[in-house]
């Protein structure tokens, strides 16, 4: 029979649409509306998962997030598998694969599970005492076994197919938890006409709600006054309700990241759809109505497959219709697990309540059972638990202050227990409110709020149905600004427990199992080993023990780990404190945190406007920032070596063609423009004429080279300013920081224009006849027109600051046009070029032909410990200037000291060898070691041009060096190589000017 | 992500904003007057409390201006905001806020 | 005199086709002229938007003016109205100290409209755009993931105008159909 455990009736399940998955290669059936622990439930399996250490038979605990054991892979397809899913949280549906998890070669007969026979060895710290010796195996033996054993589940090997979306989103009030406070605190702030968020994890709102069946609520039925209140809170425009969806995340300033499931249950999305969502809300004010959770009993092999939470035993049947055995045990030591055992026997189960609090503590709830016809036994300890892969029978004995009676063995196929309840604080206390100990609930509770937030209902400690919704309703009118409250009539609820920590028993301590740590198979042994070797701070047991940790992060854990740790230090569980909670609330996926920033929108690609071109002409592209810029352009059969020399070539000999668009640029306006450029660079500016350039040096204000580039004077109050390539947001930056904040009564405004025009660099001996035929208005003679001038004119009928500069030591011009005409005028120059052999070529030819000028490149020659001297540049500094940026700290003792750095050129012996750049310098190579490192190699390249490999380097007093032999690492040893001038093209520089 | 009180703009995320370090530590009017210590004093020492720090801030991803800004540095608040040139209504020299 | 054929024409960096969606629609918009205004104390100027509160915006067929911070408007208009705007700057600020710089092809403009609008630019803008705090007439520069733009809402309808510089336009364009297909 399908289904043998599923209720005849009942459950909020729909039974007129069955669904179908597999579980370890086995279907299931199951209705819509079933979690996949309530599908496998339904069809008595109970048995899902191995341990994560002991490899021990695992069922299911809880019905919720708070899940420690019952999790499995989910494969949805390809890229579509995780890890990790808590079987309660997992909506059933057609389509699904799911798979157990930590056992080979299978659930039933798994070979890991020796590990449970050798638990003695097991011991809290296992890993800290025993991989030691010898050091030799760490990495060879240590790490691979470990590694493979650790974790749960197995890593995607594919890409993850699905899309994941981000949405920032603003709010008055966001609720968060949609139980009967949340709800009431939503109705209450959303009649206020604010902007309310309400989120809840599950796929319907209610919380408690939706398995309270018998529940009343002002006169109607729990479930008619819950769909009365979600039918409202839709009906205002103001709300938006997000079922699904978790708050993981409770940052600063009421900023609070939840991550919205949003086609996961669907067998057929709609295309498109996002498979998750990541909401990043910022809230004015925040109502926590979280709930709570119940915490399991700590007794012998409580972790048998079949023992769960009482209320969990509740849920399944009444929200899933799903007896999760035909005869339970409960054992609680509190009243809400009456109201369990009270629905289990309505629904045909047998029953026997086991209770460890004496009679006189439990007899009204207790007379009320028995008049339902159950078995409730009073004053009892467990002792432990029969069966193997499923409970079988719970083993209970009476005791009484501290003394343990006769054991009675209760046979049964189902253990509901209870250890009473936890208010779920982490989101408030990620939110760095002060938690407060109530030791009449036995519970940390919400404190002092460190953020515009209030708590509400179980998560603050009140679990009367009535009183969650009055809190609730209080809660949200308030962080709405209104002040009502109000008063709801409800039916009464089973409220109060005893904490018990570990269960007293009469068995040898020695073979007690009793988990504390589901999840991390930490037993109350384990924490108490701790204890003894000296592990006293909660925040050390937990790492040294592991409590608390992985995927649950110890929601049923916690509360029960701190109490055994009081009990044995003796120390009230105030001053033991607790761990910190950290987000996430619950595993998100990488997925939802990366959102849309995968692939294409990873990070904006910067291309230039001759970027397709180029790509179309076979260029190969380097990164540099954002950019992508074209490296070089290798014809068929050309490597980057052969592609570069001819480029070389043919720039030095005829023409090329070079897009330096990405160069930054700043526009400086204003009557003071002179005065500011004054200021920000070493080089004098008053006096440099309209239309005539200048290479500017630019300093931090510690005296080193922050940047450099050709300035053009437009106008008296005008300045072109360019800057490299990655430093041109910081060029902006730094100008406009000393700007409005040192000078702001100069009359200088900034604009960025670095995207407003291509730069088409137009290079070499045959570069004026290039374009001649293509300008309009400007003499191109070089009279009329000499090195580092600028024009304005034309060119192919677009307007064009025309400059006459080079960085390749060869007659140059550099076309800025309005960007959108750059593929076109390039275009134009190109073919006006194929006469003269116009060659396109890359930044890594224009690198070449730089360094054989000895030209700098920031960045590369300079890191920011270079000043100006230091590159041979001083003789850019403005004498007269009283003060720039930078100056001061160029008279500072340890820049003037002799042995800096200097900027030199070195000549390989070898001329074929290519030094390697950031290659160390030495003047002896057979001194001892550790040796005296010299300096190290800036730039270095084989110049077709020189016919031999050049570098740049900083070598200490270089200066003082030209001529000595001096020895560079290179991968097998040392090169000798000559310092010498770093201009080793065209030293007396003539072709610039022809 | 904390939220920033822009003079200009109010309240902005903080992905807009970009931090410059103390404020109020104003370039000397001429730097060739101060000695070799004063000069390093006035680069490199920053006063880094553990409480009400007076800070540079420049709303980069909004209006572009530089303003400062009273930041506890433990609790991470900003108690004020105010324009390049005016001075805190707090005093930063107190301890924490 | 040059061939006109060798004129060259204006190549912006997006395909001029709209991504439909029911619900937001993405679409490049047309070339046109852009300056970046800067002048200090224009208080009691009116014309140009120079009379704007920070981060508001006027607008009038192609015409907008967007003040983006104390002392910064953005100007836009269309292609063939440069000259006369830059006649009505002169006009209206004569000899006080102000700077002009045309940046019509350093902006590349797009449109998102329709009811989810908002919420698409909400995957990437930090920023609340709900109608009492973005109303019509705001603008403000900020980030659509990880590129800085510009946002305008020139009308109490739900369509947007974003400006972005020319290289991150692809981003911002791919960006921004993403995020209308998963808002």
């Amino acid at each position: 029979m399908a289904q043998p455990f599923r209720l005849p009736s009942g459950g909020r399940v729909d039974r007129a649409t069955p669904i179908r998955f597999t579980f370890d290669g086995r279907t299931i059936e199951g209705f819509a509306g079933d979690t996949v622990a309530s599908a496998l439930l339904a069809n008595g399996v109970h048995l899902v998962g191995r341990s994560f250490k002991y490899h021990r038979p695992r069922g299911i605990l809880t019905h919720g997030s708070d899940e420690p054991s019952a999790l499995l892979q989910v494969d949805r397809g390809p890229g579509k598998i995780d890890p990790n899913n808590r079987a309660t949280v997992v909506e059933a549906r057609n389509g699904l694969a799911t798979t157990s998890l930590n056992r080979w070669p299978s659930l039933g007969f798994d070979v890991g599970a020796v590990n449970d026979l050798l638990s003695p060895v097991f011991v809290a710290g296992f890993y800290y005492k025993t991989f030691m010796w010898p050091r030799s195996f760490w990495d060879k033996v240590y790490e691979p076994v470990i590694r493979a054993a650790a974790g749960l589940g197995v890593a995607p090997q594919v890409p993850d197919a699905d899309a994941y979306a981000n949405r920032h989103a603003h709010c008055d009030v966001l609720v968060v938890g949609g139980g009967p406070a949340g709800l009431a605190a939503a109705l209450a702030a959303a009649k206020t006409g604010k902007r309310v968020i309400l989120a809840d994890e599950q796929p319907e709102f209610g919380g408690s709600l939706l398995h309270e069946t018998g529940a009343s609520i002002d006169g109607q039925s729990a479930e008619a006054w819950r769909a009365a209140a979600i039918e409202e809170l839709d009906g205002y425009e103001s709300v938006t309700l997000l079922p699904r969806t978790t708050a993981f995340g409770y940052y600063n300033h009421n900023h609070v990241a939840l991550t919205e499931r949003v086609t996961d249950h669907r067998e057929s999305p709609a295309k498109g759809a996002p498979r998750e969502r990541l909401w990043q809300v910022r809230a004015a004010e925040v109502v926590l109505a979280t709930g709570a959770h119940e915490r399991p009993l700590v007794f012998a092999d409580n972790d048998r497959p079949g023992v769960m939470l009482a209320e969990s035993v509740r849920v399944f049947i009444n929200r899933y219709g799903v007896a999760p055995g035909r005869r339970i045990v409960f054992v609680t030591s509190g009243a809400s697990a009456y109201a369990a055992a009270a629905d289990a026997k309505a629904a045909g189960l047998e029953v026997v309540m086991v209770d460890l609090r004496p009679e006189r503590d439990c007899a009204s709830e207790a007379a009320d059972l028995r008049l339902m016809g159950v078995e409730v036994l009073t004053g009892q300890t467990v002792i432990g638990t029969k069966g193997r892969k499923r409970v079988a029978g719970l083993v209970v004995a009476p005791c009484a202050n501290g003394t343990v009676g006769a054991r009675r063995v209760i046979a049964c196929d189902c253990v509901g227990m209870s250890g009473g309840w936890t208010p779920a604080v982490h989101l408030f206390s990620q939110s760095r409110g002060k938690l407060a100990y109530d030791e009449g609930r036995d519970a940390f509770l919400p404190g002092v709020s460190a953020q515009a937030e209030r708590s509400a209902g179980a998560a603050a400690g009140v679990y009367d149905l009535a009183s969650c919704l009055a809190t609730g309703f209080a809660a949200g009118a308030e962080a709405a600004g209104a002040t009502e409250t109000r008063a709801f009539a409800a039916s009464p609820t089973r409220i109060g427990f005893t904490p018990v920590r570990d269960l007293p028993t009469d068995a040898d301590p020695a073979k007690v199992r009793a988990f504390v740590d589901f999840q991390n198979d930490v037993t109350a042994k384990d924490l108490k080993l701790a204890m003894r070797e000296g592990f006293e701070s909660i925040e050390h047991v937990k790492r040294y023990t592991t409590t608390g940790m992985a995927t649950d992060q110890g929601k049923t854990s916690n509360m029960n780990a701190l109490g055994i740790v009081s009990k044995a230090l003796n120390r009230p569980l105030p001053a033991i404190g607790t761990t910190t909670f950290r987000p996430p609330y619950t595993p998100v996926t990488f997925g939802a945190l990366v959102g849309p920033a995968r692939d294409a929108l990873f990070d904006p690609i910067r291309a230039t406007p001759i970027h397709e071109w180029a790509a179309e002409h076979g260029a190969a592209f380097e990164n540099v920032a954002l950019w992508r810029r074209a490296w070089y352009f290798a014809k068929p059969g050309e490597d980057m070596h052969a592609a570069v020399v001819r480029e070389c070539r043919a720039v030095r000999e005829g023409v090329g063609l070079f897009d330096a668009s990405t160069l930054g640029k700043i526009e400086v306006v204003g009557p003071d423009a002179a005065e500011f450029m004054n200021r920000m660079y070493v080089n004098p500016w008053t006096k440099l004429g309209v239309g005539r350039c200048r290479y500017g040096l630019m300093l931090k204000e510690d005296g080193y080279i922050l940047d450099d580039g050709v300035v053009a004077r437009m106008a008296e109050d005008r300045f072109h300013v360019t800057t490299t390539t990655g430093g041109a947001p910081r060029v902006m930056n730094h100008m406009e920081d000393y700007l409005q904040t040192e000078w702001p009564d100069l009359d200088v405004f900034l604009t960025s224009t670095t995207e407003q025009w291509a730069v088409i660099a137009v290079q070499g001996p045959k570069a004026r006849d290039v374009i001649a035929p293509l300008v309009s208005g400007i003499d191109l003679s070089n009279e009329a027109f000499p090195h580092m001038s600028v024009r304005e004119g034309a060119i192919c009928g677009a307007p064009c600051r025309l400059f006459r500069v080079s960085f390749t030591g060869d007659l140059g011009y550099e076309i800025n046009v309005p960007a959108d005409y750059g593929r076109a005028v390039w275009e134009a120059v190109f073919a006006a070029g194929e006469p003269y052999g116009i060659t396109p070529y890359g930044t890594e030819t224009m690198h070449v032909l730089r360094a054989e000028k000895g030209y700098i490149i920031v960045g590369q020659e300079t890191d920011g410990t270079v000043t100006p001297d230091d590159v041979g540049l001083a003789g850019m500094i403005a004498k007269a200037k009283k003060d720039f940026v930078g100056k001061r700290s160029l008279a500072r003792p340890d820049v003037v000291a002799s042995g800096r750095k200097q900027l030199v050129g070195l000549a390989t012996e070898t001329a074929s060898l290519v030094l390697d750049e950031g290659a160390q310098i030495v003047a002896d190579p057979n001194q001892p070691i550790p040796m005296k490192m010299l300096g190290h190699v800036t730039s270095s390249y084989f110049s077709a041009n020189c016919g031999r490999s050049i570098a740049l380097a900083l070598v200490a007093d270089g200066r003082a060096l030209m001529g000595r032999t001096l020895h560079v690492t290179t991968p097998t040893g040392f090169a000798p190589a000559t310092v010498c001038d770093p201009v080793f093209f065209d030293a007396e520089g003539g072709r610039i000017h022809a | 992500m904390l939220l920033i009180d822009c003079p200009f703009c109010g309240t902005r995320p903080e992905t807009e904003f970009r931090c410059g370090g103390e404020a109020h530590i104003a370039r000397p009017a001429d730097p060739s007057a101060l000695d070799d210590g004063a000069w390093a004093e006035h680069l490199f020492v920053r006063s880094n409390p553990r409480g009400l720090h007076a800070e540079r801030w420049v709303h980069a991803h909004g209006c572009g201006r530089w303003f400062n800004a009273v930041r506890d540095t433990f609790t991470d608040r900003f108690v004020e905001t105010y324009k390049a040139g005016e001075q805190p209504s707090h005093p930063i020299d107190d301890a924490r806020a | 005199m040059l061939d006109r054929s060798l004129f060259a024409r204006r190549d912006r960096p997006l395909g001029a086709a709209p991504t439909s969606n029911d619900r937001a629609r993405v679409s490049p918009a047309p070339a046109g002229v852009r300056l970046s205004l800067r002048v200090r104390g224009a208080e009691g100027l009116s014309r140009l938007g120079l009379g704007l509160a920070i981060n508001r915006m006027s607008a009038e067929g192609e015409r907008f003016s967007a003040r983006l911070g104390p002392n910064e408007w953005l100007l836009g208009a269309g292609e063939a109205d440069l000259e006369a705007l830059e006649a009505e700057i002169e006009a209206a600020l004569g000899d006080r100290f102000h700077s002009v710089v045309d940046v019509s092809h350093r902006n590349v403009g797009l449109e998102i409209s329709g009811p989810d609008a908002a919420a698409a630019l909400n995957a990437g803008c930090p920023l609340d755009l709900g109608d009492a705090a973005f109303p019509a007439g705001s603008a403000t520069r900020t980030l659509l993931g990880k590129a800085e733009i510009v946002l305008l809402r020139p009308t109490a309808e739900p369509l947007y105008r974003v400006e972005c510089w020319r290289s991150f336009a692809p981003y911002v364009h791919a960006f921004l159909v993403e995020a209308a297909r998963t808002a």
